[in-house]
């Protein structure tokens, strides 16, 4: 039950995203098409989730002292990996991601996670919570992404959705739109738990 | 001519902040008051610059003879990391009063995004070492022009009347999204 809890936080009640306010820099810049969003997913969740494991394998023999440098290293691995594995099999999304992949060394969620959870916790519950802070992550990324994309293309992962009738309104698309869908969807967020909260 | 380019568009056009989204996490922490917007800009520019240069030396005298450029994540970080702890000591020996306004902003700095993309792109962009030092100056004025600009509209904002829900990164990322409007007014600058 305990570890159930573990696992569903980061779904809504920590999301990552909406709640922590952290892991900006992705969520705002390859959220312009749900093709990158979903690139960016994956590859947050395979980093997530192997330093986690890493982290929570070795947290007993690392000195307090180089613990955050130890993270970093790990992370940083694990990045280099799947930033080597797309270029070699997806070729065109690891450009149009370009230095977004290697900047999820940096990325807050991943680090916050290892810092918080990971080097306390034994290694099932620091995997749940690492799935559970991707799929909290891929949440948000998704409807970010799926906004941005309908309103500022018409399309979803390509698919034509909207018609002919519909002018694409170019902005979300645009670094602007980013700020502005983000915005919008924190305060839903915040409304629908005030709601919920008081009811 | 080439090198102003290089700087404007870094400056303005595409800047790190409201272009880019690198560096969010302190543009929207440390964007509240005035006073610690200006220090927070001051010492990523500083640190941005050196970080950069010291970067690129080591990925054109180290990594490329080598055939290490897949190291390039793994060492551009810890890079970024011991030298933020290099420039921190410097800084408390060399001049206490200025230590005492960016003291506390360095350690952050260590994961600001901003630092690390700005090593990247000068690798991605193929600059060579004097572009490399214009384009981090750029890029770190720029960030700290968005955050000072930011940290200008927040105070004021304190008298707004805003929604409950809104409050905080809401209303920020709201504000950033119409200053990101406002500077696309300069990309005809450059054709």
């Amino acid at each position: 039950m305990n570890l159930w809890k573990e696992f569903i936080k980061g779904w809504w009640k920590d999301n990552p995203v909406f709640v922590m306010v952290l892991g900006m820099c992705p969520t705002l810049a390859v959220t312009n098409t749900v093709e990158n969003a979903i690139g960016m997913i994956a590859a947050v969740a395979f980093v997530l989730i192997g330093s986690s494991f890493i982290v929570s394998l070795i947290r007993k023999i690392v000195p307090n002292q180089v613990r955050i440098a130890t993270f970093i290293v790990v992370i940083a691995t694990f990045v280099t990996m799947a930033d080597r594995y797309l270029a070699a099999f997806y070729p065109s999304l690891s450009k149009a991601l370009g230095p977004y992949v290697p900047l999820i060394v940096v990325n807050c969620i991943i680090l916050g996670r290892q810092e918080a959870f990971a080097s306390k916790n034994g290694v099932i519950a620091s995997l749940l919570d690492a799935i559970g802070m991707s799929i909290g992550f891929g949440i948000a990324l998704m409807l970010m992404s799926s906004v941005r994309e309908l309103l500022g293309a018409g399309t979803w992962l390509g698919m034509k959705v909207l018609g002919s009738w519909y002018i694409p309104w170019q902005v979300m698309v645009l670094p602007a739109g980013a700020f502005f869908v983000l915005g919008f969807l924190i305060w839903g967020f915040n409304s629908i738990n005030k709601a919920f909260s008081k009811g | 001519m080439e090198l102003l380019v290089i700087f404007i568009s870094a400056l303005l056009i595409n800047n790190f902040v409201l272009h880019y989204f690198l560096g969010i996490c302190p543009f929207i922490g440390v964007s509240n008051r005035l006073d610690s917007a200006v220090s927070m800009g001051l010492a990523v520019t500083f640190v941005m610059t050196i970080a950069a240069t010291v970067s690129w030396l080591i990925y054109y005298l180290l990594l490329v003879p080598y055939h290490l450029e897949f190291l390039e994540i793994v060492s551009f970080i810890l890079v970024i990391a011991s030298l933020v702890q290099l420039v921190e000591m410097f800084i408390r020996k060399v001049s206490p009063p200025l230590y005492q306004a960016l003291g506390i902003y360095l350690p952050l700095i260590t994961t600001n995004c901003a630092i690390l993309g700005v090593a990247l792109l000068t690798v991605l962009k193929k600059y060579n070492f004097i572009e490399t030092l214009v384009f981090s100056l750029g890029a770190g004025l720029g960030f700290a022009l968005a955050i000072i600009i930011m940290a200008g509209i927040r105070e004021e904002l304190e008298f707004a009347d805003v929604p409950e829900a809104l409050k905080g990164a809401g209303i920020t990322l709201i504000t950033a999204g119409i200053l990101a409007l406002a500077f696309m007014g300069f990309s005809g600058l450059i054709k």
